[in-house]
């Protein structure tokens, strides 16, 4: 199974801080982060490479400090990485990142083998728009499952398992598929120290508009149709706890502990 | 922050905070109350290769440079001192190996720890301590074997060890000169290990006496000559207080930084006690003296770096760091009041951690013996 995972580098949100007059992130100082969902999507696509072998390419889109992103996913069981990076992509939005991403990927193949499977995690929690990887499909005409739990392959056949907010569905496609996936059942493995220092001493290679066959009127601001008109920081609305023991002396001893515990009595 | 590491040795020690934050820290108070061991805590650490960080890549270890892994154990000792010192004392039965093994010996060793194993330093005994020429332990040479007989106590992952690098008199009558220093395996008949030691602190490591009844091993591992023992020692703990330091350095860390975080939140007389003098002096010393500390070590690994005489930076390191770990988790009490000596607040266990770096891998009254030996020579 021939396997790509496309990653971001996005800010580390558990970190992150909002300018309370200009209302944007604060970037500064704040470390950089593989996307988590998209660390999840490569650690499932490691677990289907250790059942049903293959290879496994990490893509992403950004400023060469992203390459560390990569160096991360290749210590983690990505085989090779890729950095696609031009100035001409700055500013782009999702239409115009997944343009891009699919013309690499059609390059990729076109130099390589076709992939079986294009991995995305379901969103980037900087944008957490969710449209890259759908987007990706379409430009592609790959067929696409969307919030994957799971997937195990099954030949040319791959079965997914796909969460709503009420159910699960299994959804059957064919190979070659793109499906974006959301916090599995599994944690992401840790690198070693051994694979961490063989990952930072990989050269990775950075594809430019220049070895692309792409419009550069559809890459970056100007190929991008998205205006953001204004951001704004909702105001949060404290939820309640909804206690529902067995009997009402288990939720009565469940929430004297809540209470305990947040040191309230 | 002392260590001025490029971005690929950075890498190596985010990953480790990572870990030992995600992992390692819920679990931490749990362990340190029960005293029991952790064994699956360090197993993931084994699988991350947190054991052999310092085993040359050549035997399948991380080949981690010094600098990178004093910064490692400083990290993992803000989380938890006796884990840290856990990995750590593996790295210490390697040390000796390394300075007088022979390829052979030093594959025997790694291939023990690499795949997931503890190494244990064995020298102290119940009346050779710092006072390394009375140990007791012998070892007899027999045709290709030589018979090791004896017990060591204060044995850190003595119980838990699948190899040791013991010491033991190959002829009473030289003293320190008859001193030799061998690798047995666990596997070996004759070893048993003895009482562990409910410790004060550093309770997420493993402390234990080990005895050797009739324990015999190839003539293949001898390291170094018959006699050679004593120099192994000293050397091997010379080079290895540096990161006793790194690791002392960590405890303190743990202290200003749990004292910060309370003192912005504590609020007496409307408001902050960060924002007066009297706790924001105490925060300064505790900073100043911990960095202080930490640049000492920086300096004892970067004299080993550049090859040159280090032993009396090495003890001062070790020595300074240990007393300012003392000190800073002190004064992290003092910062957090009553909450500071309550067991519902993570700085008390930092006192009770940081004492023993006064006293093990050579007591502070042994360093400064030898750093005025270096003054006086």
């Amino acid at each position: 199974m021939n396997i790509l995972v496309c990653v971001k580098q996005v800010p580390d949100t558990t970190e992150i801080k909002i300018d309370p007059i200009t209302n944007t992130l604060i970037r500064a100082g704040v470390p950089s982060i593989v996307n988590p969902f998209d660390a999840y999507a490569l650690d499932l696509a490691v677990r289907i490479k250790e059942t049903n072998g293959g290879s496994i390419t990490v893509l992403a889109m950004g400023p060469e400090q992203a390459k560390s992103a990569l160096k991360e996913c290749l210590s983690v069981g990505a085989d090779k990485a890729i950095l696609v990076s031009d100035r001409a992509f700055g500013g782009s939005d999702t239409l115009a990142t997944s343009y891009i991403l699919s013309t690499t990927i059609k390059a990729i193949e076109k130099k390589t083998e076709k992939f079986d499977l294009i991995l995305c995690g379901k969103q980037a929690i900087d944008g957490d728009t969710g449209q890259v990887g759908p987007e990706i499909a379409e430009h592609l005409g790959y067929s696409q499952v969307t919030y994957a739990e799971d997937i195990t392959v099954d030949g040319e056949i791959l079965r997914v398992i796909r969460e709503n907010d009420d159910r699960h569905e299994i959804i059957e496609t064919q190979i070659p598929a793109v499906i974006t996936v959301i916090k599995t059942a599994y944690e992401p493995r840790y690198a070693t120290i051994k694979s961490k220092m063989a990952a930072n001493k990989v050269q990775i290679p950075t594809m430019t508009s220049g070895d692309l066959d792409i419009d550069l009127e559809r890459t970056g601001l100007k190929g991008s149709p998205t205006k953001v008109k204004k951001t704004f920081v909702p105001q949060l609305k404290k939820s309640g706890i909804i206690i529902k023991g067995e009997t009402g002396s288990v939720s009565a001893f469940k929430l004297i502990s809540l209470l305990s515990d947040a040191r309230l009595i | 922050m002392g260590y001025i590491l490029n971005e690929e040795q950075n890498s190596l020690v985010d990953m480790v905070k990572e870990f030992m934050t995600n992992e390692v820290k819920p679990h931490v108070s749990e362990f340190d109350i029960s005293g029991e061991f952790p064994r699956e805590l360090y197993e993931k650490a084994f699988e991350m290769g947190l054991h052999c960080l310092d085993i040359p890549e050549e035997f399948g270890g991380g080949g981690v440079d010094y600098l990178t892994a004093a910064a490692i154990y400083e990290e993992m000792a803000k989380v938890d001192a006796g884990f840290s010192t856990g990995l750590c004392a593996t790295s210490l039965a390697l040390k000796p190996v390394l300075i007088a093994g022979t390829p052979e010996q030093k594959k025997l060793f790694s291939d023990i720890i690499v795949p997931g194993a503890f190494g244990a330093f064995c020298l102290t005994e119940p009346d050779a301590g710092s006072d390394a020429g009375s140990v007791r332990t012998t070892a007899i040479r027999e045709g290709d074997e030589y018979v090791i007989n004896g017990g060591k106590c204060f044995i850190t992952n003595g119980g838990v060890s699948d190899v040791y690098v013991v010491f033991a008199s190959t002829d009473k009558s030289k003293g320190l000169k008859g001193l030799t220093a061998f690798i047995v395996e666990r596997s070996r008949a004759g070893i048993t290990v003895g009482k562990e030691e409910n410790k004060m602190g550093i309770r997420l490591s493993n402390t234990t006496e080990v005895i050797f009844e009739d324990v015999r091993i190839p003539v293949t591992n001898l390291l170094g000559k018959e006699g050679d023992g004593f120099k192994i020692a000293m050397k091997t703990l010379d080079l290895s207080r540096p990161f006793v330091g790194a690791i002392a350095v960590g405890i303190a860390q743990r202290a200003i930084d749990e004292s910060i975080k309370y003192s912005k939140e504590r609020i007496t007389f409307g408001k902050p006690i960060a924002k007066f003098q009297a706790i924001q002096f105490i925060l300064a010393d505790m900073d100043i003296e911990t960095e202080a500390a930490r640049q000492t070590v920086v300096h004892a690994i970067q004299l080993i770096l550049a090859n040159k005489p280090y032993s009396r930076e090495a003890a001062i390191a070790k020595c300074f760091a240990g007393d300012v770990a003392v000190k800073v988790a002190l004064n992290a009490i003092q910062v957090l009041g009553g909450y500071g000596y309550s067991r519902d607040y993570p700085v008390e266990k930092l006192l009770r951690d940081a004492k023993i770096f006064q006293i093990f891998e050579g007591t502070n009254q042994i360093q400064r013996v030898i750093i005025a030996g270096q003054l006086l020579k």
